[in-house]
């Protein structure tokens, strides 16, 4: 056998066993996803049939879909700008030599560290109405009660606040791992220049944690659509789906309803929208980050 | 010699035989869920366990399911990868539900003629109510409740008002509840006057106002809804108006978990929950509680709620043989007295409060009467087909007209058309 041929066989079993997998779990779901959503729900009397685009008729005309995804975009306008400049910022504080960085960067991280489902029963402690940590402490101050996730408008961004508060730890990581890159001279000759901290921030140092910021970015922006964890445990989808979010919403209708069908279908949305932000995302980056 | 090998050869084969038959013991697990505060997951291993020491040809394994969704989707789940449970205790409301994913049968193939007239119509009729359909019976009443009004007699007392009177109607409980909301100088509320939990599932406990305004919500057979009657409007607004007029209810969708602590920490004067928590009650509230049945406006009236046994149908004959008998030995007299005085569920025989042991137990806490009494006035949980997506629409309306979102009659009218939509293949 010919040194080619054996090269492409090598190739080939080196690749199978990602490929399998990838195969297995994200290509063949994703395409009976798809065929899926153009037939009904199977139901333990009656097969799947083939309706065609009906589900996405009902899709259109659903309102709980509007209002889940209007949700989600608040969600995503709300955790990525917020979780990206603020685990920024706890990066730079901790980079410098302050007593206690140790300490701070832990505590920091913790958040990362615990699962969502156990913090988020701990947020239901902070947020109930009278005996919740926050309410006791607005009590010292003498302001009255507030039902923060039975309230239709303050629900949602109850569950923004957990989520920003999740995040932003782990992004900090990246940022402080990327500052500590970032060669000390590149300060000490912006010092001799004169240049204000705010200037050498913007004009130097930002620029050279593009990478990671896009890094970052699409991490907060694959969040907003899986972070979905604190809402079962805290306002399952909220007075009226009013915290509630995509993913929630398919999880509800495939597993409540057991409306296998529209659930499918949903997917096919929230992964179309995805596909779009992902390919947005590296267009819009790619002129400005800079690898060097 | 020969007798010899004659004594070894019987013996062997008497061995085989022996474990042959203890290797045709039957198999049998069972989900349950719990959805009350106490020893309940504790109660139910135990009563298990007893029943596989006195029934060594039967392993019955109880699994812990987590709420009543998580047992509903786990047993569903698990019965459409092909390895289902061979019964479960799931919600009375589910049975049309189980009935269309095809994965129940009835009881009555498995019953004698006498059984089934001496067991099965021994079960008080309204937990019956979301059991049967089409003339069978799919659900044996095991976990079942009323929501009932609990009352802080201290409160009460500190209140002006007489601590052993319970209010008995809706105009009532706005006059006591007003009496009992107290503010501090800051003007905030410190003790509310009644609580009644809306968040997650508002439709049960609205039951308790909408059967006693005189609405029935479902028909029998699972394929009709009646959410926009005028009753049932009435209902609602009587619940916006505690907080929005009468301001003695927490505004905005109130937790159900919370309620009882809200109960004992004094938050609350008075609080609607679910006779389940009776038991819970009744350890840890640092004060003198009286139950009282739900008030009455054109009739006194509470939905049921809770569990029921089903029988799943992928399972072999023996097993299905084995799991009707282990609930007729679990909803028999003593072990439901047992069940009933550690959580504070009704038992659900008639024959069973005449047990010394209840008899001992009502005498002692009479309070615990008080859910059975309103038997009398209960009518069956919401429930149809395609039940967690109607069921829901409704849900949803309810917390819109209590959020101030859209008035009672405009969520109730959209929340019927959705339904309708929803059912409409199904009758």
């Amino acid at each position: 056998m010919d040194t080619a041929r054996r090269q492409w066989i090598y190739a080939w079993l080196m690749l199978s066993p990602a490929m399998a997998f990838l195969i297995l779990f994200t290509h063949y779901p994703a395409v009976q996803t798809i065929l899926n959503s153009f037939y009904s729900t199977p139901r333990g009397r009656r097969e799947a049939v083939w309706i065609g685009l009906d589900n996405y008729q009902t899709l259109m005309l659903d309102d709980v879909f509007w209002k889940v995804l209007a949700n989600n975009f608040w969600y995503a306008v709300w955790t990525i700008p917020l979780s990206i400049i603020l685990s920024l910022a706890m990066a730079l504080w901790v980079n410098d030599k302050i007593r206690g960085r140790g300490f701070l960067r832990m505590a920091y991280f913790t958040p990362t560290v615990l699962p969502l489902i156990a913090v988020a029963n701990i947020w239901l402690f902070f947020y109930t109405p009278g005996f919740g940590l926050i309410d006791q402490i607005r009590g010292l101050f003498g302001l009255p009660e507030q039902n923060w996730m039975g309230s239709p408008d303050t629900a949602l961004y109850a569950m923004i606040a957990v989520a920003i508060w999740k995040e932003a730890g782990f992004f900090m990581i990246f940022y402080l791992a990327a500052l500590q890159t970032v060669s000390p001279s590149l300060k000490e000759a912006a010092d001799i220049e004169g240049a204000s901290r705010w200037y050498y921030f913007r004009r130097v140092l930002f620029p050279l944690l593009m990478p990671t910021t896009l890094f970052v970015s699409i991490n907060a922006v694959i969040n907003s659509f899986r972070l979905v964890d604190h809402i079962f445990v805290m306002t399952e989808g909220g007075p009226n789906n009013a915290s509630s979010l995509l993913l929630f919403y398919i999880y509800e209708v495939a597993f409540d309803y057991w409306d296998t069908a529209y659930a499918a279908t949903l997917t096919v949305v929230m992964i179309a929208i995805l596909i779009l932000l992902a390919i947005g995302q590296f267009f819009l980056f790619d002129r400005k980050v800079h690898y060097k | 010699m020969f007798a010899n090998f004659l004594k070894t050869a019987s013996v062997a084969a008497l061995a085989t035989v022996a474990s042959a038959g203890a290797s045709l013991a039957v198999d049998l697990e069972f989900y349950f869920p719990v959805a009350v505060g106490g020893t309940a997951a504790d109660t139910i291993e135990q009563l298990t366990a007893e029943y596989g020491a006195a029934n060594p040809d039967v392993n019955i394994t109880a699994i812990y399911a987590g709420s009543y969704s998580d047992a509903g989707q786990k047993a569903l789940t698990a019965a459409r990868g092909g390895t289902p449970p061979q019964l479960s205790v799931l919600l009375s409301t589910q049975m049309f539900t189980l009935i269309d994913e095809d994965v129940i049968v009835p009881f009555d193939a498995y019953l004698t003629d006498e059984e089934k007239a001496e067991w099965i119509g021994g079960f008080y009729p309204s937990f019956m109510e979301n059991s049967q359909t089409g003339g069978k019976t799919y659900g044996i009443p095991f976990q079942r409740s009323t929501p009932v009004l609990y009352w802080n007699k201290e409160a009460f007392k500190a209140a002006g008002l007489d601590p052993e009177v319970a209010p008995a109607n809706w105009d009532e409980m706005v006059e006591m509840g007003k009496a009992l909301t107290l503010k501090d100088d800051a003007g905030n509320v410190t003790q509310w006057g009644v609580r009644i939990p809306s968040a997650g599932f508002p439709y049960w406990l609205f039951q308790g106002l909408s059967t006693p305004a005189g609405a029935i919500l479902a028909s029998a057979d699972g394929n009709k809804v009646n959410f926009n009657d005028a009753k049932v409007v009435e209902a609602l607004e009587y619940l916006v108006d505690l907080s929005k007029t009468h301001e003695i209810m927490q505004p905005g969708s109130i937790e159900w978990g919370p309620t009882p602590k809200a109960f004992f920490e004094g938050e609350t004067a008075m609080m609607w929950t679910t006779t389940g928590n009776l038991t819970n009650v009744r350890s840890n509230a640092p004060f003198d509680f009286g139950v009282a049945m739900l008030p009455a406006k054109e009739r006194r009236g509470a939905p049921t709620g809770g569990g029921n046994f089903y029988l799943f149908k992928d399972s072999t004959d023996e097993q299905k043989d084995a799991a009707v008998d282990f609930v007729q030995w679990i909803t028999a007299p003593e072990q439901a007295a047992t069940w009933s005085i550690a959580t504070g569920y009704i038992a659900p025989r008639a024959e069973t409060w005449d047990t010394d042991k209840m008899k001992a137990y009502t005498a002692d806490f009479p309070q615990a009467l008080v859910a059975r009494d309103q038997l009398e006035f209960a009518v069956a949980e919401l429930s149809t087909f395609e039940n967690g997506k109607v069921t829901q629409a409704f849900n949803d309306a309810l917390a819109a007209a209590i959020a101030g979102e859209k008035t009672a009659q405009d969520a109730l009218d959209e929340a019927q058309a959705k339904a309708e939509r929803i059912l409409k293949p199904y009758q």
